[in-house]
């Protein structure tokens, strides 16, 4: 039969086969569809629209154009460079009391205060005395600080003015616009969310390469021992998973600090002395040796899991045929378990690249990663753009890695249990 | 076996010597095994699971050590030298072909381990692809091959670097059963074309005997009987062996009367038949007199003259095609089996016949009792 006369097939009565079909098969694919809507309808609701929302956080931030509807049209109306005149201060000052009668004020301040630091208690200083101004509206309003009559303030709020802007992308590589518009960057002095990616990815990084080396020999020992003993082994691997994270982590903090049980030992051998006792924690050293603890049994699992199916067979054929232990290992048991290795340093770098308690705990200042910083922003500076930008770029960063391991090893090799 | 063959054997490539095996330090696996595998010769290892053949094979190839005793190849001691020095092909019973290389890949390995040069392996791959017809699969993945077809590739590779042993762990147990029966040939007509050694692990008898020059039977980690195929069907040495190799009737009885070769047994029902003795040694001593279905004859014309019968009832016959199997009834038993030749003039005989059976004395051999 070709493909040609399969598209007019019929059934015995006449009706087109594909149609028959779709109504025999149609009941069984409603009811598998009911069945899955339940956990559809939940990813959809606690996932894929949370995500979507942050996406237009990072690029949308109405705070301004909400609150100042006068500023707004005075900038839409006005090309940039014109000199703010008597009318642009009076539309100002109008904007600023209707803001203080909302008591919105701060919020636009906090608004400027992300583009232009420093000009927070600008806004909450005039929204008090907003009532109390009286025309012209320009010299009263830079009499009560003369930082309004300030070029550099009109430019930052006729950018900010835009509720879509891609400044908070800017700002988290480290660059902004100059007053002319273009794209510079910061300064020196300023430059952190770059230099905080790169620990982060290369942090992540280490750490995947340290378990990766630690948890091959582990998974391979699980893969051969004997049922019974290999079970034992894996509660002793999987302890860690049923132990709270802060608790793994501040146990931890016993361990590693500067009084505590490691530093004591060394002292007590005599290894170190004890004014040269070694700084393990609150710096990078912590957040790696915390996270490769916390992390490595998603490293082990799925290196398991692709290792436990290789029969010996395949290694004692390797020997049969004259290879060393060496080669047999090289050319024929560790290129079967790369599925293994990739599901796995995939796994850990992601969870890594992401991960927040741990560092927050033990990383001190040099140890903390991007997700600390993301974390700063949402709960300290209110800043939600920033930390949606950031976050956007974080999820960027790992779609392209995904992307590029579909692409060297094939994501149907990725084997995660 | 030719007698060539015969005195190889006896010069012995292969030799365990002594060798015991333990796992556990408790129980041997393998007890006191002694067996000389002469050059070019075929050695299949038979016997259930569990019987120590597969170890004795592991030993051989170097992947377990031996407890105790020597393992020699070509007069050399192999108990020390790894595995891959020692130059023995293999074939696995799962193949054990590597499967993220091409078939070509997988029968270059042997030869890319051993340093030989590109051209070469090029050549020795093709020649040992097309030794299995298989030339046009070089470049598939194994994967990509039926059940026979990986078979084929890991003889070949077990073959592709030339070594002078070879050792095949049940190769074709996940084979059906007429794939199976065309690769005992096939196997068996590379042997005699190359002239190497092979011993050969199985659980299967049919396998066993059609293939080899000599058969071990293995039990309980000890060789039962290891002798050619016909000898071993026909004069089995003891009960073990009768029963695995074959049907066989069993007849449980006494020695009555005992003269040099020949016996008669009386059964516990009081009936009188003939046997041949094999490792009974005195009256009154108990014996399994153990009879192949086929030898059993029930038409007084067939039977020696003089020759003890005794009574039977026909259960049922089953039509099998080329025989008849009939089940009867004997002495107070009913697993009694004879197969008749299904020819034009044979009596069909129906269930609940009563009929008188009997058999030529050598063919009934009266064994230690199990």
């Amino acid at each position: 039969m070709t493909a040609v006369d399969a598209g007019m097939l019929t059934t015995a009565d006449g009706r087109p086969l594909k149609d028959a079909l779709a109504r025999a098969e149609g009941r069984a694919k409603r009811r598998a569809f009911l069945l899955v809507a339940p956990l559809l309808i939940f990813i959809l609701v606690t996932f894929v629209w949370p995500i979507l929302q942050v996406l237009e956080q990072s690029v949308y931030n109405p705070k301004f154009s909400d609150n100042m509807p006068g500023m707004v049209s005075w900038f839409a109306s006005h090309p940039v460079g014109t000199e703010p005149d008597e009318a642009a201060y009076a539309t100002l000052v109008g904007d600023l009391k209707a803001a203080a009668e909302a008591k919105t004020v701060a919020v636009v301040g906090e608004r400027v205060n992300y583009a232009l630091p420093g000009t927070r208690s600008l806004f909450t200083a005039v929204g008090r005395k907003a009532k109390t101004l009286e025309p012209p509206f320009k010299e009263s309003l830079i009499a009560v600080d003369p930082k309004w009559g300030d070029p550099d303030l009109w430019g930052v709020m006729r950018q900010v003015a835009k509720p879509y802007t891609g400044d908070f992308f800017l700002a988290a590589v480290d660059l902004e616009r100059d007053k002319n518009g273009s794209i510079v960057r910061v300064n020196e002095n300023e430059r952190v969310y770059v230099n905080l990616f790169l620990r982060t990815f290369a942090m992540s990084a280490f750490i995947t390469a340290i378990c990766l080396v630690l948890a091959y020999p582990v998974a391979h020992l699980l893969a051969v021992l004997p049922l019974r003993q290999s079970n034992l082994l894996m509660i002793l691997v999987l302890l860690p998973f049923w132990t709270s994270l802060l608790v793994r982590t501040t146990s931890w903090m016993v361990l590693l600090q500067e009084q505590g049980v490691i530093n004591n030992i060394l002292v007590a051998l005599g290894i170190i002395s004890d004014d040269g006792r070694l700084q393990m924690i609150n710096n990078r050293m912590g957040t790696t040796i915390a996270m490769t603890h916390i992390l490595l049994p998603f490293m082990i699992l799925p290196l398991y899991s692709v290792m436990r199916p290789i029969p010996p067979s395949y290694v004692r054929a390797a020997r049969s045929l004259g290879a060393t232990s060496w080669t047999a290992f090289r050319r024929v048991y560790f290129p079967q378990t790369v599925p293994g290795i990739g599901a796995g340093t995939l796994l850990v770098f992601i969870l890594s690249v992401g991960y927040y308690i741990t560092p927050a705990l033990v990383g001190g200042s040099s140890g903390t990663l991007i997700s600390n910083l993301i974390a700063f922003h949402v709960n300290k500076s209110n800043n939600w753009s920033m930390a949606a930008a950031l976050a956007t770029i974080l999820l960027v960063a790992i779609l392209i890695l995904y992307w590029l391991y579909d692409k060297l090893v094939g994501i149907d090799k990725l084997k995660l249990g | 076996m030719t007698a060539a063959k015969t005195a190889a054997a006896d010069a012995g490539f292969v030799e365990f010597d002594r060798v015991q095996k333990s796992y556990d330090g408790v129980s041997l696996v393998v007890k006191d095994l002694n067996l000389k595998i002469g050059k070019g010769e075929f050695l299949t290892m038979l016997g259930p699971s569990g019987s120590g053949k597969t170890t004795c094979l592991m030993m051989l190839a170097g992947f377990e050590t031996a407890t105790h005793g020597e393992i020699k190849l070509a007069g050399r001691n192999i108990n020390q030298v790894p595995p891959h020095k020692r130059g023995i092909g293999m074939v696995f019973q799962n193949y054990a072909l590597f499967p993220h290389m091409t078939v070509g890949e997988n029968l270059a390995f042997p030869l890319e381990v051993r340093g030989i040069a590109k051209s070469d392996r090029e050549a020795k791959v093709i020649r040992a692809l097309d030794m299995v017809q298989m030339g046009r699969f070089a470049g598939r993945r194994p994967a990509q091959l039926s059940g026979g077809q990986q078979q084929r590739i890991a003889l070949a590779r077990a073959l592709v670097f030339d070594p002078e042993l070879v050792l095949m762990d049940e190769p074709l147990g996940a084979l059906d059963k007429q794939l199976r029966e065309h690769m005992q040939f096939e196997i068996k007509g590379l042997h005699d074309r190359l002239g190497i050694t092979v011993v050969y692990v199985t659980h299967d008898q049919g396998e066993a005997l059609t293939m080899s020059d000599r058969v071990a039977v293995f039990n309980d980690g000890v060789i039962q009987q290891l002798d050619a195929p016909a000898e071993l069907y026909e004069r089995p040495k003891n009960s073990f062996v009768a029963q695995f190799i074959g049907e066989n009737n069993k007849l449980p009885g006494m020695i009555e009367a005992l003269e040099g070769q020949k016996a008669l047994v009386r059964l516990a029902t009081g009936e009188l038949i003939d046997a041949t003795a094999v490792n009974v040694r005195e009256k009154g001593q108990q014996t399994l007199v153990s009879i192949r279905p086929e030898r059993v004859e029930f038409k007084p014309e067939m039977m020696p003259a003089g020759a003890h019968t005794i009574g039977a009832e026909v259960r049922d016959v089953i039509y099998m095609g080329d025989i008849l199997r009939a089940r009867l009834a004997v002495a107070g038993s009913d697993g009694f089996v004879m197969k008749m030749r299904n020819t034009l003039g044979q009596t069909r005989l129906a269930a609940g016949q009563k009929i008188q059976i009997g058999w030529h004395p050598q063919d009934a051999r009266a064994l230690d009792p199990m």
